[in-house]
């Protein structure tokens, strides 16, 4: 238990993602059988107990100490496991510490009557750390940083297997995943992959530029539009049991089932589809911002249902009833996927348009007005135009040449520079955040209101040269925080690109940018010719009659 | 006489009027005895200092030569009478030449702590409770989370660390009055024989550690080596350098942080140490609440600090206690 606890206490301190993985692959080299599998198995979530949880563990405390100093305790730290562990009274030499494997036995297996005792003489017998990890195990949800990818990546490294591998064999394996770690040491086989929704690894295309087109034939490449929501996989087969199962995942493999149970309903069929997931409303599609209400949620409530109808635009077949169609060329997976949604309820699942065109020039207009090009009402959700050559399989990663991705323009600004904090990790000795704004009228006249934040775009040269700036023109300090000059003839002008623009309450100015960054610096700028806030209201979508 | 009659709070701080002197002053007065060199409590511009020669030298080398118009040295457990009162000066444990003062007339007792820690630290005497009819303390973790554990353990941690990243530096925030050498000589006997690169803002007072024939090994200055050599190497700093241009000149540093509010997580992580060091020279929930003990006194003033909650403690322990509020003290470069 204790090896485990402290490799949660480090993975909880450590920013850097091969930090992390280079902590976990070493424990799980060194930690025997059956303990690193149940590591993993806290890793990855797939943990849970019905009697352990967080009011037994007031409860235990409020028997140890006294209840005044204990609310005051908890209001200093702010987290329950953390401050039992660290009050709880420490006994002289009584028991062994518990092993992991005692630990999730006993919290899988104990009754309800049982364990408040059992819980209290682990928790004697560890140290703070080790107390804090198995109130972390108890409480649910470890919160250090760690997603379960990131843990089976680690996995993989143990043996140079790739991540992908274990996601498709992942659903298959029990704790402590013995067979899993004898296969990638090389040990034993490969665990079959008997489940009959997995995920495979998706295809990413890489960005183009409009004079790059000219290289490439227009007749060899097929266009569709790109879809502004979550690209996902729909997958959807029989249990041995002959019983339905669907699942939903995301590009990147995790499971987002739960958020969606509307759409994973109309998954009637067999196999796999890569679409892209949109709230369908009205008769059209809306934007981003609605299906962010939609993200992350664990469970889902009849009202959002209704307010936020989840919807699958489908790009691709993968998987058709038992045949593999990845090897196929676009053009007849494309064929493939029209007859079989066709099939599908049409409020739930439709098929992606292509977008016609002869010559390059045909594409680029229609990627300038995709409304007048066959998107319709649903314009406003066109990310860009996605190229894919008529013959090209279906391949994992980001391959260079099939798949090309031309988002439309970003939106550009000019803001002036307002206030600026330390960046995080490598750049911590950098002021590399920014906050800057564009002018407004004000009761005392022109003034200038905050429209975002960014924090990249930039080059190293340039952040040499802003952070610069920022240290030799502070008018003042807000704790961490920097206000620079910012005055009509006094200040830096940054040229900020962005995605869109939404309306928000939180923001005083009324406004929220998406994926802003900072794409060039005006240092032969005014910040009185800076843009006003008038010309982003422009912007944004008119609100519905 | 009775307790406040000895020893009151002023707004110049704690007051004896009998005698005529104040202890750690916060403003300039004509006598002063002072417990420690930290800044909050050892201030220049008074007119006669009162402190161990230790205290008085980390003075000198911080203000100057003239920080104060007369001085005068005492030694631990040495009795000096001024004005009927008397004044013994016991050791604190919290950092080199650190005291806790005995004040002594008709018969009452009250000992000011000043800083204290009963833990031993091989860069100083080591703390012992003084009987006492009042007991002034500190309380500075005086909360039931403040357990500061083995500082040896933490110790191993940081070498551990080093192990695992070697071609990383790792730099320590640790107060350039104590901790930093506490930290060092801990990693001596931890058995670390390499150099150990410092800050320039702690060079003066390590050197004058050194002089007093503390132990350190090989310390070298931080400026004079290359980005080359701090591979694999721990360099100690002001806390307040971590997030500072300074840090740009070593391989992917891991910022640790030696210190007893390392204890919270949260508290580590808002901080952004990747590496905390529960390592503290002020006494922990335990210790107070044992020093307190040991001191066999009735009644208990509480200073700086989580009060409330040792005043609590005390009450629910069969003492008298109450808060003594002196602002103006707390951690020296606490504020980053």
């Amino acid at each position: 238990m204790n090896r485990f606890a402290h490799l949660l206490d480090r993975l909880a301190y450590e920013p850097g993602r091969n930090n992390k993985l280079r902590l976990m692959t070493e424990h799980f080299r060194t930690a025997p059988d059956p303990e690193r599998g149940w590591a993993l198995a806290a890793l990855t979530g797939s943990l849970s107990f019905r009697h352990a949880k967080p009011g037994l563990i007031r409860a235990l405390i409020i028997e140890r100490a006294d209840p005044v100093l204990f609310e005051w305790s908890y209001d200093y730290v702010g987290d329950l496991a953390e401050t039992v562990a660290l009050m709880w009274p420490t006994s002289t030499g009584c028991e062994h510490a518990p092993s992991l494997t005692d630990v999730v036995t006993g919290l899988a297996t104990l009754g309800k009557s049982e364990m408040p005792g059992r819980l209290a003489r682990w928790l004697d017998a560890l140290d703070e750390t080790g107390r804090w990890a198995l109130l972390k195990l108890v409480t649910g949800g470890l919160r250090i940083g760690v997603s379960a990818r990131l843990a089976k990546t680690a996995v993989a490294a143990l043996g140079d297997k790739a991540p992908d591998e274990i996601e498709l064999i992942w659903p298959g394996l029990v704790p402590p995943y013995l067979e899993l770690f004898a296969w990638v040491e090389g040990r034993g086989d490969k665990p079959a992959a008997v489940n009959p929704v997995s995920f495979r690894p998706a295809m990413l295309a890489h960005a183009i530029e409009e004079p790059e087109l000219a290289a490439l034939d227009p007749a060899a490449f097929m266009g569709e539009w790109k879809w502004d929501g979550i690209r996902v996989q729909a997958v959807a087969g029989k249990r041995a049991d002959g019983n339905r199962i669907a699942r939903l995942y995301s590009r990147t493999g995790e499971d987002v089932s739960n958020s969606f149970p509307d759409l994973i309903e109309a998954l009637a069929f067999e196999g796999a589809i890569d679409g892209e997931l949109l709230i369908r409303r009205d008769g059209r599609v809306q934007s981003f911002n609605m299906l962010q209400q939609r993200l992350n949620r664990k469970t889902v409530t009849a009202k959002l249902l209704e307010e936020f109808p989840a919807h699958l635009r489908a790009y691709d077949l993968l998987i058709e009833g038992e045949e593999d169609l990845r090897e196929r060329p676009f053009a007849e997976r494309r064929a493939r996927l029209e007859a079989l949604v066709g099939r599908l309820d049409p409020a739930r699942i439709d098929l992606s348009p292509l977008v016609a065109f002869a010559t390059w020039e045909e594409l680029a207009a229609a990627r300038a007005d995709p409304a007048a090009h066959g998107a319709g009402a649903d314009a406003g959700a066109v990310e860009g135009v996605m190229l894919k050559r008529r013959d090209a399989p279906y391949v994992p990663g980001r391959p260079r040449g099939p798949w090309w991705k031309w988002k439309r323009g970003p939106i550009l600004v000019d803001a002036v520079l307002m206030y600026a904090q330390r960046g995080h990790g490598k750049r911590s000795s950098f002021y590399s955040d920014y906050t800057f704004g564009v002018w407004r009228t004000g009761p005392e006249g022109d003034e200038l209101v905050p429209v975002g934040k960014a924090y990249f775009g930039f080059t190293d040269e340039e952040l040499i040269k802003i952070d610069r700036f920022v240290r030799r023109n502070t008018v003042n300090r807000f704790g961490p925080v920097r206000e620079v000059v910012h005055e009509r003839d006094k200040g830096l002008v940054v040229e900020v690109a962005f995605e869109g623009l939404q309306r928000s309450t939180r923001h005083k100015s009324g406004l929220a940018m998406r994926f802003p960054r900072i794409n060039r610096l005006r240092w032969d700028k005014p910040p009185g010719e800076a843009d006003r806030l008038e010309t982003l209201e422009k912007l944004l979508e008119p609100i519905p009659a | 006489m009775r307790p406040h009659e000895l020893l009151v709070s002023t707004p110049a701080g704690l007051c004896c009027p009998p005698g005529g002197f104040h202890i750690d002053p916060r403003r300039a007065v004509d006598r002063a005895l002072i417990t420690h060199g930290h800044s909050d409590h050892a201030r220049a511009g008074h007119g006669a200092v009162l402190a161990t020669a230790e205290t008085l030298d980390l003075m000198r080398l911080r203000y100057g030569e003239g920080f104060a118009r007369e001085t005068q040295a005492v030694r631990y457990g040495e009795t000096i009478r001024i004005d009927g009162v008397a004044a013994t000066f016991h050791p604190a444990g919290h950092v080199l030449g650190s005291a806790q003062i005995l004040i002594e007339a008709q018969g009452l007792r009250i000992v000011a702590s000043g800083d204290y820690k009963d833990v031993a630290d091989p860069t100083c005497a080591p703390f012992a409770p003084v009987a006492c009819d009042v007991f002034i303390t500190e309380a500075t973790f005086g909360l039931p989370v403040f357990r500061h554990g083995d500082p040896m353990a933490e110790i191993a941690k940081l070498l551990d660390s080093v192990a695992l990243f070697p071609e990383r530096a790792h730099i320590v925030g640790a107060y350039s009055l104590g901790k930093a050498q506490r930290v060092i000589a801990l990693l001596r006997r931890a058995g670390h024989d390499k150099p150990i690169y410092i800050h320039g803002a702690l060079e003066t007072t390590t050197r004058y550690y050194a002089s007093r024939g503390v132990d350190l090994g090989d310390v070298r200055p931080v400026r004079d080596a290359a980005k080359a050599e701090l591979a694999g190497a721990i360099a100690i700093a002001p806390p307040s350098s971590l997030k500072d241009v300074w840090t740009r000149r070593f391989p992917d540093p891991v910022t640790a942080f030696a210190s007893g509010w390392m204890r919270v997580r949260a508290r580590a992580r808002q901080r952004g140490v990747e590496l905390p060091l529960v390592i503290s020279d002020h006494a922990d929930w335990d210790g107070l609440g044992a020093t307190i003990t040991a001191t066999g006194a009735g009644e208990i003033w509480v200073t700086h600090g989580e009060e409330d909650a040792l005043v609590r403690w005390c009450t629910l322990n069969g003492r008298r206690a109450q808060p003594l509020h002196l602002v103006g003290y707390g951690e020296e470069d606490e504020q980053a």
